[in-house]
């Protein structure tokens, strides 16, 4: 009886209690958007590199080196020589490096130059090693590999040709197009920045670059010896180490290495520090979004309060009936209750579609991948914290109504 | 009629506010029997709406006992009193009786709820109390609202004596009905309580209305020295 009375008596006043749902869906709906992408840009950031211990790359801050590097967000401020990479590169203690050449792209995807170590020693996730959907790694100067996503959304196969274009524009207009490239991998999805990498050689990387100065094309036909492939430069590197206990000896070399200004940091250390300086910025979006959801319960909590006085009679019969004054106070509660639920699942399915329409945006633009696990986890998070938020707010007309059913007299 | 009476009142006083000189229902003995038919009159403010309360258990006296059916209202627990309420006591007001959002057989429900009857005993006796109502089966699906307000006060009756009360406190039902409807109204009303069995007090400014019951009760009597010379 207790929830068709609500039931009903929320359908008898269906315009008020519409527009109190769309103003608690709206709020749920940017505080669970929020919290997703919160939540999801910290997890795809954290997953995108494991197993690395250093970065190196020109003297640059330790934030914008991890970006560009791992990331391909932002742009590289200088080069590493390829001695001093050399020179790293064979120290003893260094198990593994990976060396990294940004500056071109191909349709809005950053290419990356490197060596197929890349391939056997990169790590994301848990460890996770890369593996091949299709395909395999590159061996000719013009072979490339190519992610998951790219494939997906460019609709690429295994040799198929690819043109790569100079510079990280979505569009441009000097295109290596004299030496297209063949794709002789496909990699498994990651859900890093991985996806949407196109990795070529170092020495691909040189050859499309001869006769090149200044990003711009010499007239001229001439053929690049071996020699001539050798990189002079590249952006950064990665290193992995014997033993964790070198990391910071060799981090304090790199540092004070005399021959060119470098910089090494710690993948993790640097991520710590990220989020150190967005945690005041996600602590604002929160409180911002937690203030909207405030305003709209109290919203509701005044809808539910001024139906009061309307349904003066209604309460003085259920009271005239025998419904205790406790039945009154449950009926307003599950009244909040009900226009709550309706709420966080319609910004819950609201939330899914626009997901569902911006993930492929969302992972291209910003690398943050967003599984409808992780909207799931964060709703059912989110949905006690909403239902006891709505439960305290109104406890302001669900007290008024016990109120009422105690002390009112039956003056109908 | 039997020899326990219905309504027992001994030394109550009632006033709204406890630390005023002045009680607004003073009441040294009164005591209705069962079966019968009690018409409650009085002006605006005298004090009838009250002793309804009183009967009802939604106000409590500062002093004295009200006891229904031998039991002493105003001695039970405030849970007891509103079971006690919902199981022996009927009741049907001047308007709004209904929700009327819901439909005629949910605001029946409503009473029903409390009934200790199985629910087709209960479908079954408000099929009959509709039909001596006169008012139609089809309308119990119909919301409320759309009902005349003859209609609802019938359907409030249906709902009152759905439990089969013992007591009936009926307050000013017909002041928005025409005089016909009025007469008809009262008339089905009283045949339902004599069929039940049950006491009735009725409330009216309409003095007219006096003679189609067995007793009559002037509420300024209660005003000062409580009912000495009843009618």
């Amino acid at each position: 009886m207790l929830f068709k009375l609500a039931w009903k008596s929320l359908l008898a006043r269906r315009v008020s209690v519409l527009l109190t749902v769309l103003m608690m869906t709206v709020s749920i709906f940017v505080l669970l958007s929020v919290e997703t992408i919160r939540y999801q840009a910290k997890d795809s950031f954290t997953k995108t590199v494991s197993g690395v211990d250093l970065i190196v790359g020109a003297r640059t801050g330790q934030v914008n080196l991890l970006l560009y590097s791992v990331f391909h967000i932002g742009v590289p401020t200088n080069n590493v020589s390829w001695q001093s990479y050399q020179e790293f590169a064979t120290n003893p203690s260094v198990a593994w490096s990976i060396p990294i050449s940004l500056g071109d792209s191909h349709r809005g995807y950053r290419v990356v130059g490197t060596s197929t170590d890349f391939f056997e020693f990169f790590r994301f996730g848990n460890k996770q090693a890369l593996t091949f959907q299709h395909g395999k790694a590159f061996d000719e100067h013009f072979d490339a590999v190519i992610g998951s996503e790219i494939a997906k959304q460019l609709g690429y196969q295994v040799d198929d040709a690819i043109v790569l274009a100079h510079g990280i524009a979505s569009t441009s207009f000097s295109n290596h197009d004299d030496h297209p490239f063949k794709i002789t991998g496909i990699l498994a999805p990651t859900g890093t920045p991985v996806d949407q990498s196109v990795y070529v050689s170092l020495e691909g990387i040189e050859a499309i670059h001869f006769n090149w100065q200044g990003g711009v094309r010499m007239p001229g036909t001439a053929t690049p010896e071996a020699a001539d492939l050798q990189p002079k430069t590249i952006t950064a590197f990665m290193l992995g180490l014997n033993s964790r206990i070198q990391t910071f000896n060799l981090q304090r070399q790199i540092n004070e290495y005399r021959q060119e200004p470098l910089q090494a940091i710690l993948p993790g250390a640097t991520l710590m520090s990220l989020w150190t300086m967005l945690s005041s910025v996600e602590q604002l979006l929160l409180l911002i979004a937690s203030l909207v959801l405030l305003g709209a319960l109290i919203g509701m909590a005044n809808m539910l309060l001024v139906s009061m006085r309307e349904r003066r009679h209604e309460l003085s019969v259920l009271r005239a009936l025998g419904y205790r004054p406790g039945f009154l106070f449950a009926l307003l509660q599950l009244e909040a209750m009900l226009i709550s639920l309706a709420a966080a699942f319609t910004a819950f399915i609201s939330l899914q579609l626009s997901m569902y329409v911006l993930k492929d945006w969302l992972l291209q633009e910003y690398g943050i991948l967003l599984t409808r696990l992780s909207i799931i986890n964060e709703f059912l998070f989110m949905l006690p914290i909403v239902l006891i938020a709505s439960f305290l707010v109104a406890l302001i007309p669900a007290i008024s109504a016990y109120r009422q059913g105690l002390h009112q007299q039956l003056n109908l | 009629m039997t020899n326990r009476p219905a309504i027992q009142i001994e030394n109550c006083q009632f006033r709204y506010h406890p630390d005023s000189d002045k009680a607004l229902l003073q009441i040294a003995h009164w005591q209705v029997e069962k079966g019968e038919t009690v018409f409650v009159y009085g002006p605006s403010g005298s004090g009838k709406s009250t002793l309804l309360n009183l009967l009802a258990g939604i106000l409590l006296p500062q002093q004295g006992t009200i006891k229904l059916d031998e039991i002493t209202l105003n001695q039970l627990s405030n849970r007891k009193r509103d079971a006690f309420r919902a199981r022996h006591i009927g009741m049907v007001f001047q308007r709004f009786n209904l929700i009327p959002y819901l439909t005629v057989a949910d605001n029946i429900k409503l009473a029903s709820h409390f009934s200790s009857h199985d629910k087709p005993y209960l479908q079954q006796r408000s099929l009959e109390l509709m039909n001596d109502l006169q008012l139609d089966i089809e309308l119990l699906e119909r919301p409320a609202s759309q009902l005349s307000v003859g209609q609802q006060q019938r359907v409030a009756i249906v709902r009152a004596m759905i439990n089969q009360p013992e007591l009936l406190i009926v307050d000013e039902p017909t002041s928005a009905l025409d005089s016909d409807a009025r007469d008809s109204f009262v008339d089905l009303l009283l045949k339902q309580v004599k069929v039940a069995g049950a006491t009735i007090i009725f409330v009216s400014h309409d003095r007219s209305l006096a003679q189609h019951f067995s007793r009559q009760l002037d509420i300024q009597s209660f005003m000062v020295t409580g009912e000495k010379h009843a009618v």
